[in-house]
């Protein structure tokens, strides 16, 4: 909260995003002049405190510990002063250069509460400068203290807390046993208090650096003495209390803040899920009016002319570079480029809703339900986006700080019907069930999300052994969102989805196309003809002919292609003549049992290739992909003989 | 009139009244977490929204707090009983 604020205000543009080597954590670095000089900064990841419980937290104090930053900016909330001032105890025991910005001083007036910073100051030994930096005040006063302290104008004598009083006999025992092994960087009184606070990466740590006598004894005191960490925590937090004591006036008690009273709605058991309703309910008009306008536009303006233009330019060209060109490459590129619109309106919404503070209490709201299906409350905004796209679904699932929570909302999500998806039900539908199309989609809806949640339940099984995190989750409090931040992160997602995804999109395009045209431009007796041929016995059992198995194949760059492809297939363009040719082709079993598939299918390219950027890996792309597969294939077969033997 | 103050699991607190926290019984990982979040021995609580079902929310040293019904229940405060 007003951390990322700054960093943007700063750095503007010249920010870099990428990932924390081998994590899924996302690491912004940036470049801002400071008085002529060039310097770097760094945006740790947001933490209220430094245990190892996140790899968030590990992340932020190894990178204070090894790389040495000239400064540590500690941004914190006068509007929460005493949660904030918890990692300021945790950044002063880490002996750092250290500045406390103190923002977000409008908020806490908005709430009542009166901070005296020169008090404040004082109390800490440090540097206290108070800004509202989604109003750009207070940022030139930072940065002359910063400067001043990096020129060693200014000195600061940070506090520290100290150890709850009836621990503190075994925190020096610690010292004493540890203190010729501590390896560089760490220092010696820190590395102590970790292992009296039981934290599991310096354990780790100090188990392969100490001799295993010395191991033996540090383990039996940490075992010993397994609850110090509420004594070490007890021990800041008296800390900060006196230092609040001194230097904070608190509202009268009974006075209602803001927060509380939008709460009383928001955060409703009824009419929480009512506003919810509706904030969705806007967003998917958005899209519908918005997004899928901008996406014909595109394409009749953009991507249409370019193809015409390239045919043009190439026309004395062989007919294959034509082919590749203009169906394969810019075909690929133009369904990238659709994605956009849809994507900016979703990520828009998206972090709007999270810089406004509402996020918490949609995933407040819904987590009743979601704990019934293995999930989070987080989990249900992206899972929800997904009937939209499935993804943005995926890029939404940054919102869920717990990894395992996040990994499974990212594997079940290809489950929820996307419009695509549904594109293809609605034209295939009415071919065999006429009037009673609109009960079938349903139920095909139905089945999907029975899918999603049994799929959800047994996946937390399986890889997760059903462990569930517990539900504590901070409310922050509402407040007016800055609409640079929201600006910049929609740029920097949308760009990162065109670099990372639509390169994967456009490699899977050409290669499809590749696989049809070969080897002599006809798709009938293409490559992908064949291969289509050659496991028609699979396809079979789920009772569809070798077309059905291609145009099966072919929906994996994009939903909507196996309309188009049943069309060049039969011969006939989507719009004339295919309705036809298909109820005169294929029972009624087949086609049911072909949307079944249709919609538990392997995600789409452009899904796989954001589950790679997303998980870091194709591990987990693959694994979603084989499950779907999998499930796909069961279910068609099932419906299939079911409806069969129901004589449809 | 007397001020019937007894133990209870913080679930069990009536939205609007005050608790003390006295100890925890949930697993070491959740209280770790609770105690960073200023859920220590001693410290005063605001019962802010408790409707009898699904999670709550408790102001604790200033900072909003939502908690499922579960680990609320492995709190224990003391705080007044409604008969």
């Amino acid at each position: 909260m007003g951390k990322s604020t700054l960093f943007n205000l700063l750095t503007g543009l010249n920010q870099h995003v990428g990932n924390w080597s081998g994590k899924t954590v996302e690491r912004r670095e940036g470049y801002f002049e400071l008085n002529g000089r060039t310097t770097c900064l760094v945006d740790l990841p947001g933490t209220y405190s430094l245990t190892a419980n996140s790899p968030e937290e590990v992340i932020a104090r190894e990178f204070i510990l090894r790389e040495k930053p000239s400064m540590v900016i500690a941004m914190i909330s006068a509007a929460n002063l005493e949660r904030s001032l918890y990692l300021v105890a945790e950044l002063a025991a880490l002996n750092v250069p250290l500045v406390v910005a103190l923002n977000m001083i409008d908020v806490a007036a908005q709430e009542g509460i009166q901070v005296n910073v020169d008090a404040l100051a004082q109390a800490l030994g440090l540097p206290v400068i108070p800004m509202t930096a989604s109003k750009a005040i207070g940022v030139r006063e930072l940065l002359a203290v910063v400067e001043k302290s990096l020129d060693r104008q200014i000195f600061s004598n940070a506090q520290k807390p100290e150890v709850r009083s009836d621990h503190r006999e075994v925190l020096s025992e610690l010292e004493r046993l540890i203190a010729s092994h501590v390896p560089q960087p760490y220092p010696v009184d820190w590395v102590a208090l970790k292992l009296l606070e039981g934290d599991a990466e310096m354990l780790r740590v100090m188990e392969t650096n100490l001799p295993k006598p010395v191991w033996d004894a540090v383990y039996a005191v940490t075992c010993a003495h397994d609850d110090a960490f509420l004594a070490v925590a007890s021990g800041r937090y008296e800390w900060i209390g006196q230092i609040i004591r001194s230097a904070v006036a608190h509202p009268k008690v009974g006075q209602v803040g803001l927060t509380d009273r939008i709460d009383r709605w928001a955060a409703h058991p009824v009419w929480g899920l009512v506003i919810l309703a509706l904030i969705l309910g806007l967003v998917f008009w958005l899209t519908f009016t918005v997004g899928s306008p901008l996406q014909e536009l595109m394409d009749t303006y953009l991507i249409a002319p370019l193809a015409g233009l390239a045919g043009q330019a190439l026309s004395s060209a062989p007919v294959w570079v034509q082919g590749m060109i203009v169906d394969g490459l810019i075909g690929g590129v133009g369904s990238v480029l659709t994605f956009l619109p849809i994507l900016v309106i979703f990520f828009a919404a998206f972090a709007l809703i999270e810089d406004v503070g509402y996020m918490a209490r949609a995933a407040y709201v819904m987590d009743n339900l979601m704990h019934h299906m293995g999930l989070h409350g987080k989990s249900f905004l992206p899972l929800f986006l997904g009937f939209g796209c499935n993804v943005p679904a995926i890029m939404g699932t940054r919102v869920i700080d717990s990894w395992p929570a996040r990994l499974l909302t990212i594997l079940i999500a290809p489950l929820v019907p996307c419009t695509a998806r549904m594109a293809v039900v609605a034209f295939i539908a009415p071919v065999f069930f006429g009037a009673s199309a609109v009960w079938v989609s349903w139920g095909l809806i139905l089945l999907s999300m029975f899918a999603l949640v049994s799929s959800g339940v047994l996946l937390n099984r399986i890889i997760f052994k059903g462990q569930r995190s517990a539900f504590i989750m901070e409310m922050p409090l509402y407040h007016i969102p800055n609409f640079r931040t929201v600006g910049l992160l929609v740029w920097q997602r949308s760009l990162a989805f065109v670099k990372k995804a639509g390169t994967a999109i456009l490699g899977m395009a050409l290669l499809v196309w590749v696989l049809s045209y070969l080897p002599n431009g006809d798709l009938n007796s293409s490559l992908l003809a064949t291969f289509g041929q050659s496991i028609e016995p699979i396809g079979r059992l789920m009772g569809f002919d070798w077309r059905l198995t291609v145009a099966l194949i072919t929906s994996f760059p994009a939903k909507e292609n196996a309309i188009a492809t049943l069309g060049v297939l039969f011969g006939n363009s989507p719009d004339a003549g295919l309705a036809d040719a298909l109820a005169a082709t294929f029972s009624t079993p087949s086609a049911l049992s072909f949307l079944v598939v249709t919609m538990l299918f392997i995600p789409c390219m452009a899904t796989v290739a954001v589950t790679k950027q997303e998980t870091n890996s194709w591990r987990w792309a693959l694994l979603s992909v084989l499950l779907l597969l999998g499930l796909s294939f069961l279910a068609g077969a099932v419906v299939y003989h079911l409806a069969v033997l129901l004589g449809m | 009139m007397v001020e019937n103050v007894c133990q209870l699991c913080l679930s069990e607190v009536h939205a609007g009244d005050h608790a003390t926290v006295v100890a925890f019984q949930g697993a070491r990982a959740v209280n770790n977490r609770l105690a960073s979040l200023g859920f220590t021995p001693g410290v005063p609580i605001n019962m802010s929204q408790n409707y009898g079902h699904g999670p709550l929310i408790v102001t604790v040293r200033g900072t909003r707090v939502a908690l499922g019904r579960g680990e609320a229940s492995q709190i224990i405060v003391l705080a007044r009983a409604h008969v």
